[in-house]
């Protein structure tokens, strides 16, 4: 499946919700689910600091395509992790280097990715954006 | 105290959040705007725009009347012996700024500067800038884990070497009510200055500088009612004026020659520039509407609805609350076991209901509690108790959603 196909998988996933605490009941299910980044990987250099949350990120390639592991303290955060993750993993550095992530716009979870937000967030879609551009290389 | 009569005069109160009536508990940031400030801008900038104290026309005219209507309206609630002892500023934070730019001014290498364990940033960062510039040494009050502060302490870091003590009336993250009075007393005992930071004071409190004989207090307009970016900083005639100027630039100057120049008198010598006019203004409304309340009425209101939301929130299991001060102001500091306050917040806002969270700009306090932020709630006097009880119940909704 294609990014794009991705993206459009998860906006129709998220259609059928109608009500906001239906939607994050599913965020924070996915958060839960989010596959753990080995604890070795969660080390300072790792750690994102926001001001409201945290995140952990580790980034790898494999046979030519990107992995990603990540972590929050907060499960909304991790929730919208995984949303990302699931979009980037196992696609080629380049693909995820120019990757807009357009779809959190579309399932209205756009505020998290808000810089004043400070959750950390922004600065892992950068994080993962650099490492993809540095296996691009 | 007839509540809905003050709601009505609120008109956000009546909006919508995400479909859900607004639950607005986040006071301690900025409070919500009452008619008759919302109408005061706005006919300002309809009728009376011109700028003030440099024209003889008419708008000119009766726009620096108001403006210094509106500073005598503040002078007189906050009970200043003169009216150029109150100073128009940006907000608490430029208020402080000035004291640590201009009265530091008058500081020396080894003199020493007291603030407390519980600062907002704003009564922390611009000392440390004044310390660094002038080589004096700052020194703190300890706080205890209920949230008061270690007045025995206090009492022995003074010294003829200390120059000043600021401190907070009320602390924003705990609601702690500091004893302003003895702390003020015992820091002229050595010859020093106080300020007091009043942000979180005038709305809940009546506060008359006089009486409490503080050298600064400073406050901001925004968490009182009134409009954004107009503040006040008090003070007395006497250090105001061995103070040198903070900004240069019009209003601020008597005679202007190339070589150098003469400075005005108060207040205009520490207001250089055109002002904010409307705010100053608005600032002045926000006051007149804190005239027609009783003020104990309100301080009796507001802590109904601190006791009321305290005792349903400690139903809640696993809650820890953070400043259990003696005295305290309508501000209730929480965590909930294996809840993070970012989650918890989202979730409240997504059912209308607007609350802090994180550090507040205390990151001291935290530290001291070891946590990384609280979920804050803090209470105006147009807050009810039915909305208490939406949020407890969204609460009840939330904390099972969260939890494993
Ligand atoms: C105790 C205290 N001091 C200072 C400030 C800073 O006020 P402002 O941002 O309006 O300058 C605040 C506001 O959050 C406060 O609560």
């Amino acid at each position: 499946m294609s990014i794009q196909e991705k993206e459009q998988e998860i906006i129709d996933e998220f259609a059928i919700y109608e009500d906001w605490m239906d939607k994050y009941e599913y965020i924070i299910e996915l958060g839960k689910d989010l596959p753990l980044i080995e604890e070795k990987y969660k080390t300072e250099d790792r750690l994102i600091k926001g001001c409201q949350s945290q995140v952990w990120l580790h980034a790898e390639t494999k046979d030519g395509k990107m992995k990603f592991t990540a972590d929050s303290d907060a499960i909304i955060t991790k929730g919208i992790i995984a949303l990302l993750i699931r979009v980037v993993d196992n696609e080629s550095p380049s693909d995820v280097a120019t990757s807009q992530f357009s779809f959190i716009k579309e399932i209205g979870l756009q505020e998290h990715l808000s810089p004043t937000r400070s959750n950390g967030l922004v600065s892992m879609v950068k994080e993962m954006k650099l490492n993809a551009l540095k296996a691009v290389k | 105290m007839d509540i809905q009569a003050i709601r009505s005069q609120f008109p956000i109160l009546e909006e919508k959040v995400h479909g859900k009536p607004l639950v607005y508990f986040d006071n301690g940031a900025t409070t919500q705007k009452p008619l008759s400030v919302i109408h005061r801008l706005s006919d300002y900038y309809t009728k009376e725009n011109a700028n003030i104290h440099r024209g003889v026309h008419t708008l000119s005219q009766e726009a620096t009347t108001a403006y210094e209507n509106a500073r005598n309206t503040i002078q007189k609630y906050i009970g200043a012996k003169e009216n150029h002892e109150v100073l128009f500023t940006k907000g608490t934070t430029d208020s402080i700024n000035l004291v640590a730019y201009s009265f530091g001014e008058l500081l020396q290498a080894g003199d020493e500067i007291i603030i407390s364990a519980m600062e907002h940033h704003s009564n922390i960062v611009p000392w440390q800038l004044l310390c660094e510039r002038k080589g004096c040494k700052l020194r703190f009050i300890p706080m205890d884990d209920k949230g008061d502060l270690m007045l025995d302490t206090y009492v022995e870091l003074l010294s003829e070497k200390t120059k000043l003590v600021a401190v907070t009336h009320i602390s924003n993250s705990l609601g702690t009510v500091n004893d302003v009075k003895f702390i003020i007393d015992k820091a002229h005992g050595v010859g020093a200055k106080v300020l007091i930071d009043g942000a979180q004071s005038i709305q809940h409190i009546k506060v008359n500088v006089q009486e409490l004989d503080c050298d600064f207090y400073a406050f901001s307009g925004h968490k009182l009612f009134g409009p954004t970016g107009i503040g006040v900083l008090y003070g007395k005639e006497e250090i105001l004026n061995q103070m040198p100027p903070y900004q240069g630039g019009g209003d601020m100057i008597k005679e202007v020659k190339l070589e150098q120049s003469t400075y005005n008198t108060l207040p205009h010598k520490f207001e250089a520039g055109t002002p904010n006019i409307a705010g100053g203004i608005g600032l002045g409304t926000a006051f007149e509407f804190l005239n027609s309340l009783d003020m104990d009425k309100v301080h009796k209101h507001e802590q109904e609805l601190l006791e009321y939301a305290t005792t349903a929130l400690k139903k809640i299991e696993g809650i820890q609350f953070y400043g259990q001060a003696k005295e305290k102001t309508s501000v209730i500091s929480f965590l909930i076991e294996g809840l993070h306050p970012y989650d918890v917040g989202t979730l409240l806002d997504k059912m209308g209901i607007a609350v802090r969270t994180g550090h507040h700009c205390t990151q001291p306090i935290m530290d001291q509690f070891c946590i990384p932020g609280t979920i804050r709630v803090s209470f105006a006097l147009y807050n009810t108790k039915e909305e208490i009880d939406l949020f407890i119940s969204a609460l009840e909704r939330i904390i099972p959603m969260l939890k494993n």
